[in-house]
This record gives C-alpha cells, structure tokens and sequence, in this order.
C-alpha cells in the first residue's frame, strides 16, 4: 500500500510583525514538505530558523501566515487530532499525573485501560495519583509524552522535548519515545537542534537554513533503527552528512 | 511560634480586651456603655426568643445571595476584560465610575427604581461588591499564561474544559482575594440595606435598638454577627483554600 500523506505543508511566509522596539521578522520562507503516514520526521537547524513557529503552524496555534497546511484526520475523525510535547512539559500543576492525561482525552469513552497501559509503559504507574510539582524533569517529560501518545494523534509534535536534561537521562527517554512510537506509530514531527539526537530518531532529517528559514537539505537517514544505539554509527554519519553539505554549522 | 502559645497568647490579649472594656463600663456607668455580662445576657435572652437567630440567618441569606450574585458576575465580567484589550478599554471607564460610586447611593437608586423589595436590596448589594470583583480577577485574567492556553489549544480542550481545569485555577488566588474582601464589605452593607428598607435581619434590629437606646443589644447582635463570620472564614473558607491548594509544595 502506498504510504497517505496526512501532513502537507506549503508555507510560502510567515512573517513576525514589529513589537514595540523589535522589528519585522521572517521566520520561514518557501517550506513545503510532504509528511508520509507513519514518517519520523526530525527537523534541525540552526537557532532562530523558525522550528517551533513551525510546530505551532502546524497545531494551528499561530494561523497567520501566508499558504497552507493539510492535515487529514484518519476515518472516522471529524478534526485532525494533534498530540504535542512541549519543550517545557506545560503540566496542569494543579491536576494529578493521570487528571493531566485523562484532561486531554475526549470525554465518555471508556479509556481507562489505554491510559493504564500507556503510565506502564512509560513506568509512570506508581505516580498516577502525584501532582507534577514533585516529579523530577524527566518524570515530567514522560508524562508530557505519554499525555500526547494518548490521544492517538494523527501527527506528533516534538519541541526539543529532551533539551536540559542529563545525557543518560536523555537517552533513556529517546529509547522510551522509539519503543512507543514503534507500539503506536503515527507521524512525528520531532524539532531539535542536535544533529546526533536526530540521526538516532529519525526516519527523515529536514535541515532549515538560518531564518528566514526554508529547507536546505532533506535527507533521508539510511541507518536500520538496530545500529541507531551505536554512537560509532551515528558519528559516521554524522560526519558524512558534514562532508556532503558543507553549509553545515559546525554546532549541529 | 509554636500553635499553643499562639492561642494562648490570643486568649490573653481577648482577655485584656474583656477586661478594658469592664473597666470603662464600671467607672462610666452609663446605658451607653453597659458592662460585658449585660451583652452576654442580651445575647442569651435573643437566643431565648429566637430573635437573635433569626435576623441573623435572614441576614446571612441576604449576604449569601449578594455575594453569590457579585461573585458570577464579577468573575465572568472579569475574565472577558482581562482577556479582550478592546473591551477593556470600553468598560473601563464605566468601572471607575462604578467603584467610585458610594454604597449609600446605590441603594437609594436601587429602592427609588425597583422599590422596597427583596431583588432591590440584593441588587443594590451586589452592585456595590461587582466592580471590586471584576477588577481583581481582571489582574488574574491578564496573567494567565499563554504556556497553559496554548497546551489547551492544540489539545483541543474546548472552552468548558479550558476554563474549569486551565482558566480557574489559575485565577483561583485572586478569587479567594475577592471573597475575602467580599465578605467583610458585603455583611456591612446588607446592614445598610436592611437599615433603609427592610423590616427584618440584624440592620433592622440595630435600627430598632438604636431608638429604644439598647446599647447592649446593639452590641449583642454585633458580636454575635461577627463570631458567625469568623466561622464561615474559619470552617468554609480556610479549608477549602487548603483543598484546592493541595498540589503546592
């Protein structure tokens, strides 16, 4: 079966107004992209190159821009149901672990065993009843993670979900995002600016250019996801990447 | 200061208040100040005819019904003109002339135009408390963090949702700010209220003892009011902010 394309994206400007002493800024230029179903899609660049204002282009929580954004919900859906993961994991602090993802869930279905298996999955179990505020960073991420796979989204919106945290840390929780994604596999749409980061989650790595950001570079990662632990294999790529687009910034 | 001395330390300090007040009473020996054991007896003589609960409770409905009426309208109004700049600007002049308005004229207006009823005296009321409200939860409302909004957002919480678990509890200190000062200025003025147009609940009752010259049942009644305030703060109040406050550190 050929792969639907859920998530199309064509956005010819989208541009900044002034704010008092800032002036007009162009974020991004000239991007179009077409997402397969089911593609892990990481989206690097330099800082400033307009990622997370293309996250949120594509959420719908910033519409003004100029051209267009598809994204077809699967049958059965009336909307397109995004799950997003901040970069700050933006938790209801007043509300318990399983209150922050049972909130986000549609009401008057029985979802009590999909969200029991998802805080297992995610080793959340024993925390379900805890408010956010005594979780540790990368507890909360977790939560921010299982909260947005719980929806069943159609795409999955990542912001640098695993920046400030420790490196093992981070890698646990890389593992724990493929092992999930791969159990329910949707479209990922996975910002960061860690070139390492991206080659190990990726399917398809979009490179912006410094803003206003368009795309200077779409490749696709040929690693099978078996070698992606393997920091000798990520390196190796990483440099070849380097050798074949030179543009590269060097803090990739 | 550990919770014992505390109390201790407040029940030595109502003492002396007790026994200031004895003193004055002995040395002027007057019916404008009667001593604190001829309050107590006019305090239990009301109980005794159930004068004294009655205007009470009739007094706290007014209160409860004004303050519930203020509060709605106050949060709702306060929310729209923390979040929409336009409206804002438009109403808020219209805000400043309220607050400014004295609670004595409101009244007045309120038992001229729609006579000496119940709803005018709860309306009157509320009027006064709306504006004080509004302005509160209008500071609560420009401070929502967008952080929150935009969660809801792209969750696709819907408004009911976004308002009862992102909107509320975020405005929820400036709430309780707003029932706290509400609650002392709202009893105060349903006295005022019942003094110019109602013929029962405790303003009344101080009216009437203020021609008979009952200094110790104006007293009475006062006191008792208070206690009963002091336990809504206490029982109601002071639990639930810790219930909802439960989730901080």
């Amino acid at each position: 079966m050929a792969p639907v394309s859920r998530l199309e994206i064509d956005i010819r400007q989208k541009r900044f107004l002034p704010v008092g002493q800032a002036r007009a800024h162009t974020a991004l230029e000239n991007l179009s992209v077409t997402v397969p179903e089911q593609q892990f899609l990481c989206v690097s660049g330099p800082s400033g190159c307009g990622k997370t204002t293309l996250l949120n282009c594509i959420a719908g929580l910033d519409r003004d821009f100029e051209g267009r954004i598809a994204l077809s919900p699967v049958a059965g859906r009336e909307h397109p149901v995004i799950g997003y993961v901040f970069q700050n994991p933006r938790l209801l602090p007043w509300r318990t672990v399983i209150e922050n993802i049972e909130l986000v869930l549609p009401d008057h279905q029985g979802h009590a065993d999909t969200v029991d298996k998802l805080l297992e999955a995610m080793g959340l179990a024993e925390f379900r009843h805890t408010f956010p505020g005594r979780l540790s960073l990368g507890m909360e991420r977790r939560v921010a993670l299982a909260r947005a796979f719980a929806v069943q989204p159609d795409v999955l919106l990542m912001d640098e979900p695993f920046v400030s945290l420790d490196e093992p840390t981070a890698q646990r929780l890389r593992r724990l995002l493929v092992r999930t994604w791969q159990e329910r596999p949707t479209t990922v749409v996975f910002v960061t600016h860690d070139l390492r980061e991206a080659i190990q989650l990726a399917d398809r790595i979009l490179l912006l250019s410094p803003p206003p950001g368009t795309v200077m570079a779409d490749i696709p990662v040929t690693l099978v996801r078996a070698e992606r632990s393997d920091r000798a294999a990520i390196e190796v790529f990483r440099t070849r990447l380097f050798r074949e687009f030179p543009s590269l910034n060097g803090d990739l | 200061m550990s919770l014992k001395s505390n109390v201790l330390l407040q029940g030595v300090s109502l003492l002396a208040l007790l026994v200031l007040w004895q003193l004055a009473a002995s040395i002027m020996e007057s019916r404008a100040l009667p001593p604190p054991v001829d309050v107590l007896a006019a305090i239990l003589r009301g109980f005794e005819d159930g004068e004294l609960p009655y205007n009470i409770g009739i007094t706290l409905a007014r209160v409860a019904a004004s303050f519930v009426l203020a509060m709605a309208v106050g949060i709702a109004v306060g929310i729209v003109m923390g979040r929409n700049r336009t409206i804002d600007r438009f109403f808020d002049g219209w805000l400043v002339l309220f607050l400014n308005i004295p609670a004595l004229v409101t009244i007045i207006l309120c038992y001229v135009w729609f006579g000496l009823i119940e709803a005018a005296a709860i309306a009157a009321v509320a009027i006064n408390k709306i504006p004080t409200v509004i302005v509160t939860v209008r500071e609560g409302a420009r401070a929502l963090s967008p952080e929150y909004l935009e969660m809801a957002q792209s969750f696709r919480l819907g408004r009911v949702k976004t308002l009862r678990h992102v909107i509320l509890p975020q405005l929820f200190p400036f709430i309780v700010a707003a029932t706290r000062s509400g609650l002392s200025l709202i009893w105060k003025i349903v006295l005022v209220v019942e003094l110019l147009g109602r013929s029962n609940g405790v303003g009344f009752q101080l009216y009437t003892f203020f021609q008979l010259f009952d200094v110790a049942s104006i007293l009475a009644y006062t006191l008792t009011f208070v206690a009963v305030i002091q336990v809504i703060e206490l029982a109601g109040l002071q639990p639930l902010e810790r219930h909802v406050n439960r989730w901080r550190r």
